[in-house]
């Protein structure tokens, strides 16, 4: 007789946490979720949605009004320094002293979670080499670039070898090639085990890392689900056509609704059950050469606009 | 966490601490060197000299050289964990510490530790400045060191409670300005309170300086104008009060967390 497996504790659980400023600013009004160990997720919302006060009380920066979360069962009220053992944090801000060396800055890290400085010096080395900052560690951090700021919080985070690592727009105003470098070193992070929740305002990153989502407005959650059952959501797509030139008159088809945007573009809009054959045949056989094609926008974020602002016209 | 983690994560503290004291140390060290230097110059010797003999017989300069050690422990033990963690609250580093798993007492005990250290190694140099201008013989060595620890523990609290609610660096230079420097003045380091009439004795006995002071005489030279087990008491109830309104904002992160 094969035994039951028991369902593993989920890395958090937040549990209709509620957070109410000094001012009366209502920032999250009983959020629940929860995220399994080992997921990459997203935490997505606009500006002010409450995304950095949730992870300012998961990591005990700010103190909740309501409600609890835990992580890997232990709870962030009750048991705050058990707790903080298993998260690591890269905040959205710079939180480094700039006239410390990045070497330091990590083994101090290390050291304020309890790690031996011998243990600690290694772990320096070995995150600051993987996220190319070795050539930097002992210079003071206020001589690095903004990418390596950036890529200095990863490392710092990554001291005390959390089971949950909380990305907090880790990539703003990054160039693309630090941007890709960073995201391999987190995708391997999570391919190794840990859980890594994201809050990103670059939608294409979220759609092509996060196996599941949660997109918070208002202080709400307004969708929760996984990544694939989000996109399949979306009924329409919209493709932009650069084709060798755009007659005044286009083919009229059943399902598929073209736009000439001018003498080089067209617009197509269609739904997601449509095939591209049907299309591209009509464009064919009225002489028109489709040289490119791209989506208008990204799948992910035309969802996310449309979520919030459904989300928007019902609290209306 | 564990007793060895803390140790650990105090270590950690006091070793960053004592980096950045060494690091600007022109900043830390040096000043307050200069600074007594002058006073001994001055007070000491140009003004002291025609003073002649004060309490127990002792010439003007061995009478304020432990007022001035003590001034200068004090005023650099206040001003190093003021300047430390606020500057520490307005970069955000400290939010490094705010989320590790380390117990409150551990972050406030490291940086007392730190600012302590510091009035300690100033203390030292002007003490070594003063052999220059005069000798001195330390009547009560542990009483002395006693009183040296609980003065630069009771300043290291009292700047660590002013860098949490301080919200602009103007905040941290108002309490050594205003409150502060003339409490020193008046808390005996250039005179006997004992030359003071009424009601100014009285006022005087007030002021938690004079107590500080004095049982540091008291160590160095074997004369105080209050009763040492006064003098103590008030400095063992100044830390008790002290780490617990410390301890008590650190719980409710006032000025720390949201």
């Amino acid at each position: 007789m094969s035994t039951p497996t028991a369902s593993p504790v989920p890395a958090l659980v937040v549990d209709n946490l509620r957070k109410t400023y000094g001012n009366g600013v209502e920032a999250l009004k009983g959020v629940s979720l929860t995220v399994q160990p080992g997921d990459f997720f997203a935490l997505l919302g606009p500006n002010g949605a409450g995304k950095s006060t949730l992870i300012g009380i998961l990591s005990s920066l700010v103190n909740s009004t309501g409600g609890d979360a835990q992580v890997f069962g232990v709870s962030v009220n009750k048991q705050r320094n058990e707790a903080m053992k298993l998260i690591g944090l890269v905040p959205q801000e710079i939180n480094f002293n700039q006239f410390e060396k990045p070497f330091d800055i990590c083994v101090n890290e290390a050291g304020f979670y309890g790690i031996p400085r011998k243990i600690a010096a290694e772990r320096a080395e070995k995150y600051l080499k993987e996220l190319r900052l070795w050539d930097k560690a002992h210079h003071q951090a206020r001589m690095l670039s903004g990418g390596m700021k950036r890529r200095l919080m990863i490392a710092r985070a990554m001291m005390n070898e959390p089971k949950l690592l909380i990305l907090d727009e880790p990539t703003a105003g990054v160039d693309i090639e630090i941007r890709r470098s960073m995201w391999q070193f987190v995708s391997a992070i999570n391919a190794a085990g840990t859980t890594v929740i994201l809050t990103t305002h670059y939608l294409e990153e979220a759609e092509q890392l996060c196996r599941n989502i949660a997109i918070i407005d208002h202080g709400t959650i307004v969708e929760n689900t996984s990544m694939k059952r989000l996109l399949a959501k979306l009924d329409s797509e919209t493709f932009v056509l650069d084709v060798t030139a755009a007659p005044d008159q286009l083919p009229q088809l059943s399902d598929i609704t073209l736009r000439r945007i001018d003498e080089h573009t067209l617009e197509a809009e269609m739904p997601r059950t449509s095939d591209l054959n049907a299309l591209f045949a009509a464009l064919t056989e009225h002489g028109i050469a489709v040289k490119s094609m791209r989506n208008k926008t990204n799948r992910l974020e035309e969802l996310f606009v449309r979520l919030v602002e459904n989300g928007r016209e019902k609290a209306a | 966490m564990s007793h060895s983690l803390n140790m650990v994560a105090l270590y950690t503290i006091v070793r960053r601490e004592i980096a950045r004291i060494m690091r600007i140390w022109t900043q830390t060290l040096i000043p307050p060197a200069i600074t007594m230097t002058l006073y001994f110059v001055i007070f000491g010797k140009l003004i002291g000299s025609r003073i002649g003999t004060i309490e127990g017989g002792f010439t003007y300069m061995q009478y304020i050289v432990p007022g001035l050690v003590m001034m200068s422990i004090i005023t650099n033990s206040y001003g190093n964990i003021s300047s430390s963690f606020f500057g520490a609250k307005f970069s955000r580093a400290v939010e490094e510490m705010l989320v590790s798993p380390m117990p409150n007492w551990v972050i406030l005990l490291g940086y007392v530790t730190g600012a302590v250290v510091r009035g300690l190694v100033v203390g030292v140099l002007v003490l070594m400045i003063a052999l220059f201008f005069t000798s001195l013989h330390v009547v009560h060595p542990l009483l002395t060191f006693l009183s040296v620890l609980l003065g630069a523990t009771i300043f290291s609290l009292a700047g660590f409670v002013n860098a949490v609610y301080a919200k602009k660096f103007d905040d941290i230079a108002l309490v050594p300005t205003f409150v502060l420097t003339p409490l020193t003045y008046l808390g005996g380091v250039f005179y006997s309170i004992n030359m003071l009439g009424e009601p100014w004795q009285a006022i005087s006995r007030i002021n938690p300086i004079l107590y500080m002071v004095n049982a540091f005489r008291f160590g160095v030279l074997g004369v105080s104008d209050v009763g040492i087990g006064t003098a103590f008491a008030v400095m063992v109830l100044f830390v008790v009060v002290l780490s617990a309104v410390a301890l008590q904002l650190l719980k409710r992160g006032v000025g720390l967390r949201s």
